[in-house]
């Protein structure tokens, strides 16, 4: 064999085949998701800027808008709205998370007997439809055929039972409360997926080191799955500022008592598609439902931008 | 093969129901009462269609809360069936306006219908009417017979003695007084406010001041209704603020319940549910000779889509519906929806009888923000919804009540001066 033998070869360029099948490969998701995912977003981002002008749908530039944030009764709907919304999510990560990563920490003990079964039992609401969800809790603390007063009664506790779905104080807490009892499946897996990603050398070399139990689980385990945390987090986040399903079918369209359940998703539903005698107005809706995607875009930018750049990551 | 496949599937979606068409007309009808559906469908499309026989009728009701606006956006897709039933005053006639509903001025039959049965579905000048009155319900209130006997109480006519036999049920502690929840809210207003209040307001007197400005929802005709309904708060059954309207609906038919606030819509399904004799008394008035008031509300109404396929088959049913013959059976049906045909019809129900005789004595009036006042954002008839609820959970003063309804009518309703 000669050296220029092996030139040769080498200098003619390989021409390669157009890779078609990528593209083919992605048309299929990406027609899908733009017919019904982008196309209306932006249909809906586009109709916020017009209205009903002696009608005729004109353009109106942010009128919708101004309207939204100084109308005395738009203006206080939204801001009741967003503050539901708000309390709606904190107690979700106050409650739901911190429990969601206590239970997949109980869980990744190793020896834990029936730990695939608690595993399957705390993941089944999230499975089940929202539908079914909201008419079960409606059931449970009916108080005429409920059996939550009953129960209570059992142990004593009848004197602490309330139309907790009735009124105004109770009403938001008990809907979210219903809420995390559905989705706790979600943090619980992914933080326990996270958990058993942990190599066992870290954890063994932490246990020479003298670092065992809950000072394991603060020093060692919950930095390593921060990053799944702050994945939970946003998931959160998105969902509770998007969420009407449940609410809906709890307390019905007006979220009542007095407005008192209303989130961005009840009042986006009644001022677009109206409710009984009140019609549905739709650039207003497409106005609540830009802010709301607003709102969303600026939790999810500032976790993208600013928390997940900070946060460690561990190469293991 | 894929040939005869791509044929066969044509010949079946596109062609078979235009031959079916060919044949007989479909008529769709637009509702809100899916209550209805099957005595609709046993009783009143078969006796129209064997008359005529090339015509077919298919009654298609939806969510009473979601029926305007899904038949609105129906209408503007063109989407809509040929028969749309029309909720009375501002909504049907904002959907005539906009030009979705066809005049019915010159139908055959409609001369059947007084003029205060047609201004629910007349413009306001008078001129066009553009549904045809189907039915009015009345409030009132319908109690257990039984339990009444067993406590040994009269049928209360003053508010004193209401009070004295709710309280009554009270200290007896077998019945659960009123039934009625606050979670839905509408029943707080429908079956509360509306139900007492024209007997404060002066029924038509009171309602037309409303509209014409010379009275404000702030007035003490308006404001002391609100202070009865919170009245009513400890006789209602534990954990009523989380009561929903079947709660209640179930709580006086099983027979736990002596005094139900009602409409008379609820005679039909009522009678199917209890086993117990069943009475009616109309809203007690304040004092014992006092002239009483009823809310007799024109309710129900079904109108010609202005852009129907069959507009000749629809307006032969619509015709039919105006008929003397449609009053008797449409009545008897369903015990409750009054006719509003001129031609007096016989009812059988016994209940319904006694719903009927108030209209000797009392005056009739309909619900205040049905009309005119109705048209606004924020809605007058949501508004009262939600403010009556309040009021009988306790969370808001029969005066803030006032206030809030009449703030929210001045933001968009300038009286004719």
């Amino acid at each position: 064999m000669s050296d220029t033998d092996m030139t040769d070869t080498g200098i003619a360029p390989v021409k390669r085949p157009a890779r078609w099948h990528i593209l083919v490969f992605l048309a299929p998701a990406f027609l899908v998701y733009t017919a019904v995912m982008i196309l209306p977003l932006i249909e809906t981002l586009r109709l916020s800027l017009f209205n009903m002008v002696e009608g005729q749908l004109a353009f109106v530039g942010l009128d919708n808008f101004v309207r939204l944030f100084s109308d005395p009764r738009l203006s206080a709907d939204f801001w009741n709205a967003l503050k539901n919304n708000t309390i709606f999510f904190i107690i979700h990560m106050l409650v739901q998370n911190p429990v969601g990563i206590a239970i997949a920490a109980m869980l990744s003990i190793s020896g834990l007997r029936f730990a695939a079964f608690y595993r399957s039992a705390i993941f089944v609401p999230t499975l089940l439809s929202f539908v079914i969800v909201g008419f079960i809790w409606k059931l449970i603390l009916s108080p005429i055929w409920g059996i939550a007063p009953t129960m209570m009664d059992w142990v004593g506790l009848k004197w602490a039972f309330a139309p907790w779905l009735g009124k105004p104080e109770t009403a938001l807490i008990t809907v979210s409360l219903i809420s995390v009892w559905q989705y706790i499946g979600i943090p619980m897996m992914l933080i326990y997926a996270a958990l058993l990603n942990i190599p066992e050398e870290v954890l063994e070399a932490a246990e020479c080191d003298g670092i065992t139990g809950w000072s394991q689980f603060w020093k060692i385990k919950l930095p390593l799955i921060l990053p799944s945390i702050g994945i939970v987090s946003v998931l959160t986040f998105v969902g509770n500022f998007n969420a009407f399903d449940l609410i809906y079918s709890v307390q019905g369209a007006l979220a009542g008592p007095n407005g008192a359940t209303d989130i961005l998703g009840t009042l986006l539903y009644r001022t677009f598609f109206g409710f009984q005698n009140q019609m549905g107005d739709r650039s207003m809706g497409a106005t609540i439902a830009a802010v709301m995607f607003i709102i969303i875009l600026a939790g999810v930018s500032l976790y993208l931008f600013v928390i997940q750049r900070r946060m460690r990551r561990y190469q293991f | 093969m894929n040939r005869m496949l791509k044929g066969l599937l044509f010949a079946t979606t596109v062609l078979a129901p235009g031959m079916a068409m060919a044949q007989s007309a479909n008529l769709t009808i637009e509702s809100w009462r899916n209550d209805d559906l099957s005595i609709w469908q046993e009783k009143i499309i078969p006796a129209f269609q064997a008359k005529n026989k090339d015509v077919k009728v298919t009654f298609a009701p939806m969510a009473p809360t979601e029926y305007n606006s899904a038949v609105n956006a129906k209408l503007e897709a063109g989407t809509a069936g040929d028969l749309i039933t029309c909720r009375p005053f501002d909504l049907s006639l904002a959907m005539f306006q906009k030009g979705q509903l066809a005049s019915l001025s010159d139908l055959p039959g409609i001369g059947n219908f007084s003029d205060t049965a047609k201004s629910a579905w007349t413009t306001d000048d008078g001129k066009t009417t553009f549904c045809v009155p189907m039915a009015s319900v009345i409030h009132g209130f319908i109690y257990n017979k039984k339990a009444f006997q067993e406590a040994g109480v009269q049928v209360p006519k003053t508010e004193d003695e209401f009070f004295a036999v709710l309280e009554k049920f009270k200290k007896g502690g077998t019945y659960i007084p009123l039934a009625m929840g606050t979670k839905d809210q509408w029943e707080s207003a429908t079956m509360g406010y509306y139900n007492i209040g024209p007997n404060y307001w002066k029924g038509e007197e009171g309602r037309k001041a409303l509209i014409s400005g010379s009275q404000k929802l702030t007035d003490a005709a308006w404001v002391e209704p609100y202070k009865t309904l919170a009245k009513w708060k400890p006789y209602l059954g534990d954990g009523f603020e989380a009561q929903t309207y079947p709660d209640s609906q179930n709580l006086f038919t099983l027979g736990r319940a002596a005094i139900y606030p009602a409409g008379s819509w609820e005679i039909a399904p009522f009678k199917a549910q209890a086993d117990f004799e069943m009475g009616a008394f109309p809203p007690p008035v304040k004092k014992a000779g006092d002239t009483c008031y009823i809310s007799d509300h024109n309710d129900i109404g079904i109108g010609l889509n202005a852009k129907a396929k069959n507009p000749e088959a629809a307006k032969k049913f619509l015709a039919w519906v105006a008929s003397p013959e449609f009053a008797e059976l449409y009545a008897n049906a369903l015990p409750g929806f009054f006719s509003l045909n001129s031609t007096a019809v016989k009812m059988n129900d016994a209940l319904a009888q006694e719903f009927v005789s108030w209209r000797q004595n009392c005056k009739p009036t309909i619900r205040p923000s049905a009309a005119i006042v109705g048209r606004g954002k924020p809605n007058l008839d949501l508004e009262m919804w939600r403010v009556s609820a309040n009021v009988i959970n306790g969370t808001e003063t029969a005066d803030q009540a006032g206030a809030e309804t009449q703030k929210g009518l001045d933001s968009w309703y300038k009286p004719a001066k």
